[in-house]
């Protein structure tokens, strides 16, 4: 019985599929996976943003906001990480929301780009009403709500989350832990393969 | 003699191993635990900061060039323009009130003496000078 967890422990090299998370139904059944709902926000060059921005690619998700004096900076210090990785792969976007849309005006969060110097065609900082970010914050994180049992239970601060072409999530991660975003960084990887 | 000899040298390449650990440890070990819960955050554990966000401190001219206003824009932070190495930086630093001359002292030195940073050391005396006169100056205001 413990020889294929030895087995299957050792087959590192060769990646899986990576599973698609969250709650999902089954209808008639289908089963229904959860997806990222429709959105629409206002990023740093005062351009629109809605799931259509991101056709056929997969972002990397997260909250954040400019005055934050906690672990803000070192998960923009990791996702920064991840632009650099994937700066020339177009099939992967980052895509930061403030949860402080009264400061983080598109002039703020312009400021903020431009300090990380960073494309705003990769790098989407993004605002506007304040109920809407925080339904769609939820919404990203009700896939971690799962993991109540862990240290910290629902604070979701500082985490990254990889969605799909689809709207689905297939992975997240402490965004102030670099080994934990290592190993996010390979499931980009394995899920842009997978998309190929 | 022989191996009297062996024994001397033995001793010398431990004690010369020894000094050498030490040297690469910090001594300043309150200033960066205090650096870690202050300060890490923002100015990252090597020093580096965010881009154009949060500056560095790992060899930053700004430690040398406004050495007397540390111990202030530790406890009572910083906003608008400041310029290190050349790049200006616009965001604000808050301050942490609570730190005790003692605590500022030691993580000024942690700082001083981190990354590479090779800077002259903090001393109490005038670091407490410093903060009782900008804690005047703040009262004024
Ligand atoms: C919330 C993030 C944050 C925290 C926490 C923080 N700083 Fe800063 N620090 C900044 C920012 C941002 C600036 C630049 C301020 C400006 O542009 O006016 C700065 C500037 C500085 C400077 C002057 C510029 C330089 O790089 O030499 C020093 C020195 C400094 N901080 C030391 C510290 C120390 C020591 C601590 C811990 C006690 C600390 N900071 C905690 C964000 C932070």
């Amino acid at each position: 019985m413990l020889i294929p967890f030895f087995v299957w422990g050792c087959q590192d090299t060769a990646p899986k599929d990576l599973p698609i998370l969250g709650e999902r139904d089954v209808v008639n059944g289908d089963t229904v996976y959860h997806a990222i709902p429709d959105f629409a926000f206002i990023d740093q060059d005062s351009q629109l943003v809605t799931n259509e921005t991101f056709a056929g690619k997969a972002y990397v998700a997260d909250f954040f906001f400019v005055h934050c004096p906690t672990i803000c900076p070192k998960t923009s210090a990791q996702m920064l990480r991840i632009y650099e990785h994937f700066q020339n792969d177009d099939r992967l976007m980052l895509v930061a929301h403030t949860v402080d849309p009264k400061r983080d005006t598109v002039a703020a969060l312009k400021k903020y780009s431009d300090g990380l110097g960073v494309s705003s065609s990769k790098w989407r900082f993004l605002t506007g009403e304040k109920d809407s970010l925080y339904e769609i914050a939820d919404d990203y994180f009700s896939i971690a709500m799962e993991d109540s049992e862990a240290p910290g239970g629902f604070d979701h601060s500082g985490r990254l989350i990889l969605v799909d072409k689809n709207r689905h999530i297939r992975s997240f991660c402490n965004g102030t832990d670099p080994a934990d975003v290592d190993r996010f960084i390979k499931d980009i990887e394995n899920l842009l393969n997978e998309e190929k | 003699m022989k191996k009297n000899n062996l024994f001397l040298t033995a001793l010398f390449v431990l004690t010369a191993g020894l000094a050498l650990l030490s040297c690469d440890k910090n001594q300043f070990t309150q200033g960066k635990i205090l650096y870690t819960n202050f300060c890490e955050r923002c100015h990252m554990e090597d020093g580096t900061g965010l881009r154009g966000i949060i500056p560095p401190l790992a060899g930053a001219d700004f430690l040398e060039t406004h050495k007397t206003e540390l111990p202030c824009i530790i406890r009572y932070g910083i906003k608008g323009d400041i310029v290190v190495n050349g790049k200006t930086y616009q965001t604000e630093m808050p301050g942490e009130p609570k730190l005790t001359e003692f605590e500022i002292t030691n993580i000024i030195n942690y700082i001083n003496t981190s990354w590479g940073n090779d800077l002259e050391l903090a001393r109490h005396t005038d670091v407490r000078a410093i903060l009782k006169a900008c804690e005047a100056a703040r009262k004024e205001q």
